[in-house]
């Protein structure tokens, strides 16, 4: 049945060597575990992929009930919080996850560091790693605002502060993310679409890029 | 011009379509036997392993989730000043750095760009400063201790910047928000009563007995200044001036007036009507 299905697929669209290029490959010793335990350090990388997928359908989640404005946004995040079944779980996932996926792209980037995997022939793979690593930051400054309480407001009122005092281009950073002349409605709309919208668009289109290259190049050598 | 397949013509086309036919003909992925040891298959082997691994992080960060729950302090007032900002903890590196004199206030420059501008793009351009064939870290001093240094530095700002904040709280007697607020909601619910909000009502609380024939006279003779809902206008609100002020010192002011633009109303209004008002305006007291 699925084997027919199948077929019929590849026939037309020649799928065979599309999945191969994805899954069908091999795994060296020396980044697995099972032969190495040392080699658990090579995990970091799918374990940051794997937070990252828990980020971005958590928040797919939330955003069914956050409303981002000024007035509802604060008793949004409660009410999803306290009344939505599982809605303790599904914010505290996306809120502890922020942290943990730093912490496990933090542990990755050490792990590619300390094993000069960055070199030759893998610059470009790094210098990707790295706008991930920004965009991840990003993510966490924008997401930080949302709920709207005072530790979100200050926070981003100093993030801003910090910003604006940038020679040149510091006004212009801090209205551009203020959308206006202090932290208000017009930054929390801001913040939001940037954190769910242009950020993720970017972190998607970065990872794709990244792991193909790791697929090109295949994973680096023992050393 | 129609494309053959001739095996001599640089771009060979799929069909009859634009798409250029792959070079990797047979999709053959690259193969590890240049690689010493044991290899095993991504699919199914190596994957399953993986899932497993997968499923036991799941767990521990479901449980991890829900033996705590995500933190929500008081809703967001611009005019509280006396909140202590605080970023979130992988940026506390930065912001304690920022307060050391030279890289903070005339040096400012120095601390948001300068020194940052250069750690992070040095991380971001490592492979073109560190180009040497070696990948071991002991056998390239350089690079390792550097990063090895910065890591340090990162650590002890974080920390500092942390054991400042608890500080901070200590000397103020300050329970951060977010504790705060669930120790009211708990004691709330243990009482029986609803979840509370936090949330600023805009409506202005109502007025106690507001059916009292001494409202009507407020509401010809002071409305125009004190709102017709007595929240406040070109005179301060009114609401809950019973928790300050009794019957006789209103009486007084309404009887002489003030200095602040508060006008006399002797002679304008009874003496009766001011002790009607006086004593109305007393009861409005607020919790
Ligand atoms: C012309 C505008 C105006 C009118 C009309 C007016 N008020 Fe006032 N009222 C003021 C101002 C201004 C103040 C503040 C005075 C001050 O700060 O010294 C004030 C202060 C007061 C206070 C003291 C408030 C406090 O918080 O200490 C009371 C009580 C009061 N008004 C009652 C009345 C009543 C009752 C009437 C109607 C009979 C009335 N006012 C009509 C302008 C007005
Ligand atoms: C969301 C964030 C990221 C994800 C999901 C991710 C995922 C991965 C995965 C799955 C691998 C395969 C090897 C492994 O698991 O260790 C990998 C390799 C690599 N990553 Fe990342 N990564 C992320 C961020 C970064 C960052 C921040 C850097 C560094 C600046 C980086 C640089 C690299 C490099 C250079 C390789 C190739 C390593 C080698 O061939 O040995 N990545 N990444």
């Amino acid at each position: 049945m699925f084997k027919s299905i199948y077929n019929w697929i590849d026939e037309r669209l020649d799928i065979t060597p599309l999945w191969r290029d994805v899954a069908d490959h091999e795994v060296p010793e020396h980044v697995n575990p099972a032969h190495h335990f040392s080699a658990f350090v090579y995990c970091f990388g799918g374990l940051t992929f794997f937070i990252t997928v828990i980020q971005i359908l958590s928040g797919m989640f939330l955003t069914m009930y956050y409303v981002p404005d000024v007035i509802h946004a604060y008793a949004s995040v409660d009410y999803l919080q306290h009344q939505i079944p599982f809605g303790k779980i599904v914010r505290g996932m996306h809120h502890f996850g922020a942290s943990l996926v730093i912490v496990m792209m933090f542990l990755h980037t050490l792990r590619v560091f300390f094993t000069g995997s960055y070199k030759a022939p893998r610059e470009m793979n790094w210098v990707v790693g790295m706008l991930i690593f920004f965009i991840m930051l990003g993510l966490g400054f924008t997401g930080y605002l949302l709920p709207w309480d005072n530790k979100a407001y200050f926070a981003t009122k100093v993030g801003v502060e910090i910003a604006a005092s940038v020679p040149y281009i510091g006004d212009y950073i801090a209205s551009f993310l203020y959308g206006g002349d202090i932290v208000g409605a017009q930054t929390l709309t801001r913040f939001f679409a940037i954190h769910v919208f242009f950020l993720p668009g970017a972190l998607i289109a970065m990872l794709a890029a990244h792991f193909i290259m790791i697929r090109r190049q295949g994973i680096s050598g023992p050393l | 011009m129609a494309h053959g397949h001739k095996s001599d013509e640089k771009v060979v086309y799929v069909g009859d379509s634009r798409v250029k036919k792959s070079g990797r003909i047979d999709g053959t992925p690259p193969d590890y036997t240049a690689f010493p040891g044991k290899s095993e298959a991504f699919i199914p082997n190596f994957l399953l392993k993986e899932w497993m691994v997968g499923c036991v992080v799941l767990v521990g960060f479901l449980v991890w989730v829900m033996a705590e729950a995500a933190p929500l302090g008081y809703p967001a007032d611009p005019t509280n000043a006396s909140f202590i900002p605080m970023p979130d903890w992988y940026f506390l590196f930065l912001y304690q750095f920022l307060k050391y004199p030279y890289v903070s206030q005339d040096y400012v420059l120095l601390g948001t760009i300068g020194v940052p501008a250069i750690m992070f793009g040095a991380l971001l351009l490592a492979p073109f400063l560190d180009t040497g064939k070696e990948r071991r870290f002991y056998r390239r001093p350089i690079a390792s201790s550097l990063m090895l240094l910065s890591l340090a530095a990162v650590t002890y700002l974080t920390v500092v910047s942390w054991s400042h904040y608890q500080d901070q709280l200590e000397e103020k007697g300050i329970v951060p928000e977010h504790h705060e607020r669930a120790e009211k909601v708990r004691e709330a619910l243990e009482r029986g009563e609803e979840r509370p909000s936090f949330l600023k009502t805009d409506a202005t609380p109502a007025l106690i007995e507001a059916d009292d024939p001494a409202f009507s006279i407020v509401e010809a003779q002071c409305i125009s200044c004190h709102a017709a809902d007595l929240g406040g206008g070109a005179g301060p609100s009114l609401i809950g001036i019973g928790n300050r002020l009794s019957s006789e010192e209103i009486a007084e002011i309404i009887t002489h007036g003030t200095e602040g633009g508060m006008p006399a109303f002797e002679g304008m209004i009874s003496d009766e009507e001011i002790t009607q008002i006086s004593e109305w305006l007393a009861k409005q007291t607020q919790s």
